[in-house]
């Protein structure tokens, strides 16, 4: 007797199987290598080169041990034994502080000035130009400049998650306030609504979604970011884990950070999927 | 004190001038639009596609401005929209992120800033019930059918209390049936409130059973209102008894006829700038009592269409 699986059991199965193949090839890629120095290689040298050495072929390593790397780092996440040595909660900690307070900094900005020029045409076509030439700056170029002004490498590392989240929610907000329709904005002059009042339970419910939207494409920029910045300030955060990591040579922890950035970096957006949910309004 | 001699709504030598979307002159859409309305009478405004009549709806309501003339309401000038003038949109312009309930305290606060939240809410309540939709004030908009969507905007309009109501075709997007019942429920409270309203429709029996008075536009550019019909059919009327009156057919064969024949030679026949500005008034009692003396034996109904052309 068959029994039908639902929709999301389906998924949920072939989610596990996709999970176990690539399990499988992992592991089957980073086998030790059958042990054979060749006869004509000094053995001092292939022991150098890593090649003399009995387990893996590499420093990749197998699920087994990712598996336990895993296990060790999340179950003591916040150890602080000096710069180099720090739990990967804290490490996290220092990147998502970051990300939060260039991304509200930059939320700050953007939605009031989109809705400025949301509103008015004449400060719309006056600043699109500089939209236009300061959107596709690499938010990295900026560093520097950061450096140079602001003299303190995590401070420059929050102004590049400022100039990088800036944009989309910018260019959203202004566009979803330039796009609220005219029916709600005639009832509301009809009923001689203030201009506050009206900015607050009409504009803004209005382009609520289109604005969210912004804030999430800016969000996920924010973590893409932070990522490189830190890689490039050091000191702390996930991108110097990462990069501190592979000075060390410790593939292991290297992938064990990306998986970290990766679950983090969804867990931010899901956060955003929640809020779009509850602005949404069907017409 | 407001001037007695002026009526409740007035409006004078009205011209609306489009530039012309392909770089030549100027479109003027209408010009020497004239009319007034009593306080508590019922005015629809019936012509083409084209007319002007949504733009003058506009203007009277201050949404958008005239290119000539003056509207003057309560004897102060028209410059802007006003808590005194009701609007229902075509497109029931409700806000889906709100419920029935706060589309109508949204206005009712709107209307009364200082009053208290149970104070808001009786209120919007009383006229959500007026329109028949107690039990779906915490609905969303888009649970709500296209006739009770209109209805929340109705009650929204009613519950302003406003001097004036205007109506841009209310009833146009919804179904035969469901226009009957609002319209019969518009008539209901309409009679209880005594409101002063104008209305677009392009739908010649709603004129007939609403209105006091129907305004015939003449077709664009250089519309303007062309004849006014007294609507004289006793109240309160029934939609299932109106088409017996002896003045339906006549109001009703009037206004077609004008709307399928008499709209576009009017503005062929008129001479531009100086044509009539007071447009010809027709009114059935006149019609009914030199049909009374030349065809007495004659029964009420169809026969009259003759007469109207004549």
């Amino acid at each position: 007797m068959k029994t039908r699986l639902s929709l999301g059991q389906q998924s949920a199965l072939l989610s596990l199987a996709l999970f176990g193949v690539i399990l499988l090839i992992w592991q089957l890629a980073t086998l030790p290598e059958a042990h054979t120095v060749a006869a004509d290689v000094d053995p001092e040298y292939a022991a150098l080169m890593g090649g003399g050495a009995a387990k893996s072929a590499s420093s990749f390593p197998t699920p087994v041990e990712m598996g336990a790397t895993l296990w060790e780092k999340l179950s003591d996440p916040f150890y602080d034994n000096g710069p180099n040595d720090k739990g990967i909660g804290i490490q996290l900690a220092y990147s998502i502080a970051r990300v939060l307070a260039g991304f509200f900094l930059a939320a700050a900005v953007a939605i009031p000035l989109g809705f400025l020029i949301g509103s008015s045409r004449v400060f719309y076509d006056a600043l699109d130009p500089y939209v236009q030439v300061l959107k596709p700056i690499s938010p990295l170029a900026w560093m520097p400049l950061a450096l140079y002004t602001i003299k303190d490498a995590s401070m420059s590392s929050i102004f590049v998650i400022f100039i990088c989240s800036l944009w989309p929610m910018l260019i959203n907000t202004a566009h979803g306030v330039a796009n609220v329709r005219k029916d709600w904005l005639d009832v509301s002059r009809t009923l001689e609504v203030n201009p506050l009042r009206k900015a607050f339970r009409v504009i803004l419910p209005a382009a609520a979604p289109t604005i969210l939207t912004g804030m999430r494409i800016s969000m996920g920029i924010a973590w893409l970011v932070i990522v490189a910045a830190e890689m490039l300030v050091g000191g702390t955060g996930i991108g110097y884990f990462v990069w501190n990591e592979w000075n060390n040579l410790s593939i292991t922890n290297v992938l064990f950070a990306i998986l970290m950035i990766g679950v983090v970096g969804m867990a931010l957006d899901s956060v955003f999927g929640v809020l779009s949910k509850r602005v949404a309004y069907q017409e | 004190m407001t001037d007695p001699n002026l009526s409740f709504l007035q409006v004078e030598n009205l011209a609306r001038v489009y530039p012309s979307p392909t770089g030549g002159g100027d479109v003027t859409v209408f010009d020497h639009v004239n009319f007034r309305i009593h306080k508590g009478e019922f005015v629809c405004v019936t012509g083409h596609s084209g007319c002007g009549k949504s733009t003058i709806l506009n203007i009277l309501a201050g949404l958008d401005t005239a290119s000539a003339g003056n509207v003057f309401m309560d004897g102060r000038e028209v410059s802007g929209p006003s808590l005194d003038r009701g609007v229902i949109f075509q497109g029931h312009a409700l806000m889906p992120w709100l419920t029935v309930l706060e589309n109508v305290s949204f206005a009712v606060k709107s209307r009364w800033m200082n009053w208290d939240k149970h104070k808001v809410r009786d209120h919007a309540m009383r006229y959500i019930e007026l329109v028949g939709l107690k039990g779906a004030e915490q609905k969303k908009p888009s649970q709500l059918s296209g006739g009770m969507k209109q209805r929340v905007g109705i009650a929204r309009a009613f519950s302003i209390e406003p001097k004036m109501l205007l109506m841009d075709e209310p009833f146009g997007a919804l179904d035969a049936l469901t226009r009957g019942v609002i319209q019969d429920e518009l008539l209901k409270i309409c009679a209880e409130t005594q409101q002063t309203v104008f209305m677009i429709t392009h739908d010649v029996d709603e004129a007939i059973l609403l209105s006091d008075r129907i305004m015939l536009m003449s077709n664009g550019p250089h519309a303007r209102i062309a004849e006014i019909i007294n609507n004289t059919l006793p109240r309160p009327r029934e939609r299932s008894a109106i088409h017996r009156e002896p003045h339906y057919y006549p109001i009703r064969n009037h206004m077609v006829d004008f709307l399928v024949s008499r709209s576009k030679q009017f503005g062929a026949l008129r001479d531009a700038a100086d044509a009539p500005s007071s447009p010809a008034v027709f009114d059935p009692v006149d019609l009914i009592e030199s049909e009374s003396t030349v065809f007495s034996a004659l029964p009420s109904g169809k026969p009259h269409i003759h007469l109207v052309n004549a």
